[in-house]
């Protein structure tokens, strides 16, 4: 029997969506991490509304950073260990498919939440409304293609013992162009100022790294595999 | 023609062919950095607006065109190790890799010797610079990569997959200057037409260009040498080249 990779696609989708939902913890902690370190800035910096406005964008930025940067560690691990990932290598599917459908859940799960939840530590960061909009669209655009280029770093690391310091050292400065103009996306908003130009910027890494990134990762993880 | 590239491309051939093009790029690089330097920083006019400052674009603008350089050919290097299988290919990259950190850190510290007397600082949020940091964290990257694997050949070929990613970056480096309004000054020669900068000042530099790239084949064949010896040394090749 064999199936086309559309319904491949959906398969895994649905089977990673149901793993991350009987592990609910794990889908917790990311946006606990985010809400804690968050609340740090405000404890050591100020609780001045006009400063901690003013640096909202980057604490929100960074700390959506580092959440998921945590949860990316978990991304292959699973499957790697107990040899699934061996098995979808094998299956004759597109492994480009699969870590497609891998990522798009791991980012439902991780980053669409923290999405949501963002509001919630703008309005403590004294963001104005106005501009939730923009931040969530650019929070949205930033942690789709941070899941990509973090899937890049999760297969290259997969492997190894003592990965995830490494996983960090690789991706996160790959991650900063993307650090930029979200954050430039936002403090624009904030100011009342057009961010169209870095949300455009922000949405053309998004589709670069949709297009290129799954060729890396499904290459990264061959070489794990091998 | 392909057998023939395999042949140039084995380790023995590689050690013999870097063993005798290394003492003349090293030759040639010190004729080419000598004159430089001392045109520059001896002949040439001091800047009407930055004085004797301006001296050292001599060093700072080659190792900031080396630091791209390397990664770009630690990155090709890698692809070629990857596509064609060929390990001297990763040898290359791997011996590349320290080279290109350096001239990263060299650009950096330099620029940041010239930004204290111009700009009043050692170090502005300037994004060239920025992105030139951000380069040597990509080399870290990769060199911490490497040998994170047990297997050579896997730490290999994961080091050149993330080369080959990173290199995404190297364009946003060059263009990071028409992006943003910086600091930093634009391009003074690789304009179209005629260069913003006076003749005495221009042979210098481009002197010390052609002399920083020699140096880096220099370097390049010298560390090669190295690497290639480390990674062949159970061949009996090696202990034969290696008899006193």
């Amino acid at each position: 029997m064999s199936i086309g990779p559309g319904e491949a696609f959906s398969l895994m989708l649905r089977r990673e969506l149901a793993l991350s939902f009987r592990r609910r913890d794990q889908l917790l902690q990311p946006l606990v991490f985010f809400l804690i370190v968050t609340t740090l800035f405000p404890l050591s910096l100020s609780v001045q509304l006009s400063l901690l406005r003013e640096m909202a964008p980057g604490v929100l930025w960074v700390a959506a950073l580092l959440a998921s940067l945590l949860s990316l560690d978990a991304l292959f691990k699973n499957d790697a260990e107990d040899g699934t990932l061996e098995q979808l290598a094998l299956s004759g599917q597109g492994l480009t498919v699969l870590v497609m459908a891998k990522t798009l859940a791991h980012w439902l799960v991780s980053g669409a939440a923290l999405v949501l939840v963002s509001p919630v530590v703008a309005e403590a960061l004294a963001v104005p409304t106005e501009a939730f909009p923009v931040m969530m669209l650019s929070l949205a655009l930033g942690t789709l293609t941070l899941s990509w280029l973090g899937a890049i770093g999760a297969g290259l690391t997969v492997g190894l013992k003592r990965g995830n310091v490494l996983l960090s050292l690789v991706v996160l400065p790959l991650a900063m162009p993307l650090l930029i103009f979200g954050a430039a996306a936002t403090d624009r908003a904030i100011s009342g100022t057009n961010p169209a130009g870095a949300l455009y910027l922000l949405g053309a890494l998004c589709v670069l790294t949709w297009t290129l990134a799954p060729f890396a990762v499904s290459a990264a993880l061959r070489i794990t595999l091998e | 023609m392909w057998t023939w590239f395999y042949r140039l491309a084995s380790p023995p051939n590689v050690y013999r062919v870097t063993g005798s093009l290394a003492p003349w790029f090293l030759t040639l690089a010190a004729l080419a950095i000598g004159y430089g330097t001392i045109a520059g920083l001896v002949f040439a006019p001091p800047d009407y607006q930055q004085g004797d400052a301006f001296r050292i674009i001599y060093v700072h603008a080659p190792s900031a065109w080396l630091s791209l350089m390397s990664y770009t050919t630690m990155a090709v290097a890698g692809a070629i190790g990857l596509i064609w299988r060929i390990k001297v290919a990763h040898a290359v990259s791997a011996a590349v890799a320290p080279i290109g950190a350096s001239f990263t850190l060299l650009a950096l510290v330099t620029g940041s010797l010239w930004g204290r007397p111009m700009w009043g600082t050692y170090w502005a949020w300037d994004p060239r610079l920025t992105s030139e940091l951000i380069l040597l964290f990509l080399y870290f990257g990769v060199m911490s990569l490497r040998p994170a694997f047990e297997d050579p050949g896997r730490g290999d070929r994961a080091a050149a997959l993330l080369g080959i990613v990173g290199v995404i970056n190297v364009p946003i480096i060059h263009y990071s200057v028409l992006w943003w309004n910086s600091l930093h000054q634009g391009a003074t020669v690789a304009k179209l037409g005629k260069p913003a900068i006076d003749s005495s000042m221009l042979w210098p530099l481009l002197s010390n260009f052609l002399g920083f790239m020699l140096f880096f084949g220099a370097v390049l064949c010298l560390r090669l040498r190295g690497e290639v010896l480390n990674r062949e040394r159970q061949a009996t090749w090696v202990r034969e080249a290696l008899k006193p």
